[in-house]
């Protein structure tokens, strides 16, 4: 094989290398960048209100199913009694909790900055903690473990990148951003199949999440027209229509049924 | 040179069929009443190769030191073989693999085709990424029907039971872990929810895939009470690694207990 043929040969067997093992394909993006952030909305905040309320059920609570953990001891080790599936679960006052509340409609026309805190996602004795949160779009999600086990967070979105990362005991804290707003994002962990978390992404820091009481408020909310809604996962969705005046506290309560 | 060579082949083989013949790293227990067949047949197969592999060892080591250089600058001579030689191990060879073969098939297919004993306790078990499940159908001895839409691990119905509107599904018992009875006929169907995976208990030398779409029915008797460990050992996806649940073989006191402790849990 003279000199000539040789580069040749070389150019051929790289070539080939490269379309069988793939060549570096320029990344596609799932999912454009968050558009640049725009400016804030000035937001007079001598004149915002707020809109708060409770959310109530009516009817016999559902039995919850116990959650048996025995694959991953543990699991079961970081547990002194037994462990209820949190979907369906209603307080002792017959008021929700994990209900997820916000602003539907009505906030569009304004722009709200990316808050520079983070949202953490905590799991702790197999279980997500919170059940159910809320995020801005673009704002950091930071998942922790306190469990001695590994974890594979995985949220199973519509509008968002779907993801899937495993999370070793010790592990360091995983940071993830969904960039589209989206109502609920499920996610669940493939190693323990009854841990599930719902996460409500919104384009506003109008939202929140009902606790042990029931009750929610939203707050700063400039004067106008409303739409909120009330997300569960196991009781469906409510909506209602609130106007709120400058400086004023509206109440807007909500009422489940067994579905 | 010739000499160290064939000093290095003998050790390798002395030092290897020691460690089969001292049983320094032999098989967990059997705790299965037809694992003894199994078990007959994997030594039945080591001493066979074994023994082959030990003279096939010894006569390279042989050889070696006999045809060595003896620095008389005579040149080494090839032989082009022998047709009837190679002819008669090859059939030899042959005929041993597959006598082997059918051996090892006739104990797999009494373990397989064949019905379990009646009267056997009745159990599903259910594969999923990355876990497993078991259904016990209750007083009613019937397992109810499964909806997929209705599956919600959240909720803890990880097999789409109906309890409310199917009857044969209110006593069904779900558990995440697989209790037996100690010296009585278990039948297990095997189901798989989404993707291929292989049930797998070393002590009760049972191994048997799960195939979605299929429901696949082995049997056995556990022998040992005791704790044992059931692993997936068909790669289904990343968390393969950590598809595992526990075999709890138990008295039948302790059974019944403890199928009462499950009841009172769905």
């Amino acid at each position: 094989m003279n000199k000539e043929n040789a580069r040749w040969f070389w150019i051929v067997v790289v070539v080939l290398m490269m379309v069988g093992c793939g060549a570096p394909e320029p990344e596609v993006s799932e999912q454009p960048e968050a558009p640049a952030e725009q400016a804030a909305t000035p937001i007079d905040q001598s004149t915002v209100g707020s809109i708060g309320g409770k959310i109530s059920f009516e009817g016999t609570k559902p039995k919850l199913a116990r959650i048996m953990m025995d694959q991953d001891p543990v699991c079961v080790e970081k547990h002194s009694g037994p462990v209820y599936a949190e979907d369906g679960m209603v307080n002792d006052d017959g008021t929700l909790p994990n209900a997820f509340v916000y602003v539907k409609t009505g906030a569009e026309k304004y722009n709200f900055p990316t808050p520079t805190g983070s949202v953490e996602l905590d799991q702790d004795g197999c279980l997500y903690k919170p059940h159910v949160l809320g995020i801005m779009a673009g704002q950091t999600l930071q998942i922790l473990t306190k469990d001695p086990t590994s974890h594979n967070i995985h949220p199973m979105p519509k509008d968002n990148r779907e993801w899937n990362l495993s999370q070793p005991p010790g592990g360091a804290a995983i940071e993830q951003k969904f960039s589209r707003p989206e109502i609920m994002i499920p996610v669940k962990c493939n190693q323990h199949p009854w841990m599930r978390a719902y996460i409500g992404v919104t384009r506003h820091p109008f939202f929140a999440v009902t606790g042990k009481d029931g009750t929610f408020t939203l707050k700063g909310l400039p004067p106008g027209e409303y739409t909120i809604e009330a997300w569960t996962a196991t009781f469906g969705t409510q909506e209602q229509k609130v106007t709120v005046g400058p400086s004023e506290a509206k109440t807007a309560d909500f009422s489940f049924k067994s579905s | 040179m010739a000499l160290l060579m064939a000093l290095v082949v003998t050790l390798i083989t002395v030092i290897s069929a020691a460690l089969f013949w001292a049983r320094i790293w032999w098989f967990p227990p059997d705790i299965s009443t037809h694992g003894y067949a199994i078990d007959r047949q994997i030594v039945l197969t080591l001493a066979v190769t074994g023994i082959i592999f030990i003279l096939a060892q010894l006569g390279l080591a042989y050889f070696v030191w006999r045809n060595r250089d003896r620095g008389d600058g005579r040149k080494a001579n090839y032989s082009h073989g022998n047709d009837k030689l190679e002819a008669t191990w090859t059939i030899a060879a042959g005929v041993l693999f597959i006598g082997l073969n059918l051996m090892g098939y006739r104990i797999w297919a009494n373990m397989h085709f064949t019905g379990a004993e009646p009267g056997a306790a009745q159990i599903e078990v259910w594969g999923q990424q990355f876990a497993w499940y078991f259904r016990y159908p209750g007083p009613d001895g019937k397992f109810g029907p499964t909806h997929v839409e209705k599956i919600n691990d959240a909720i803890g119905n990880f097999l789409g039971l109906d309890r409310d509107k199917d009857e044969a599904s209110k006593d069904d018992i779900v558990t995440p872990t697989l209790a037996i009875p100690v010296n009585r006929p278990v039948q297990l169907t095997l189901r798989s929810k989404d993707v291929t995976h292989s049930f797998w208990v070393r002590e009760l030398r049972m191994k048997q895939d799960l195939v979605p779409g299929m429901e696949i029915p082995i049997h056995f008797t556990a022998t040992q009470p005791g704790r044992y460990e059931i692993a997936c050992v068909e790669l289904c996806g990343m968390g393969h690694y950590r598809m595992r649940a526990f075999l709890e073989v138990l008295s039948d006191e302790d059974y019944a207990a403890w199928l009462g402790r499950m009841a009172a849990a769905q």
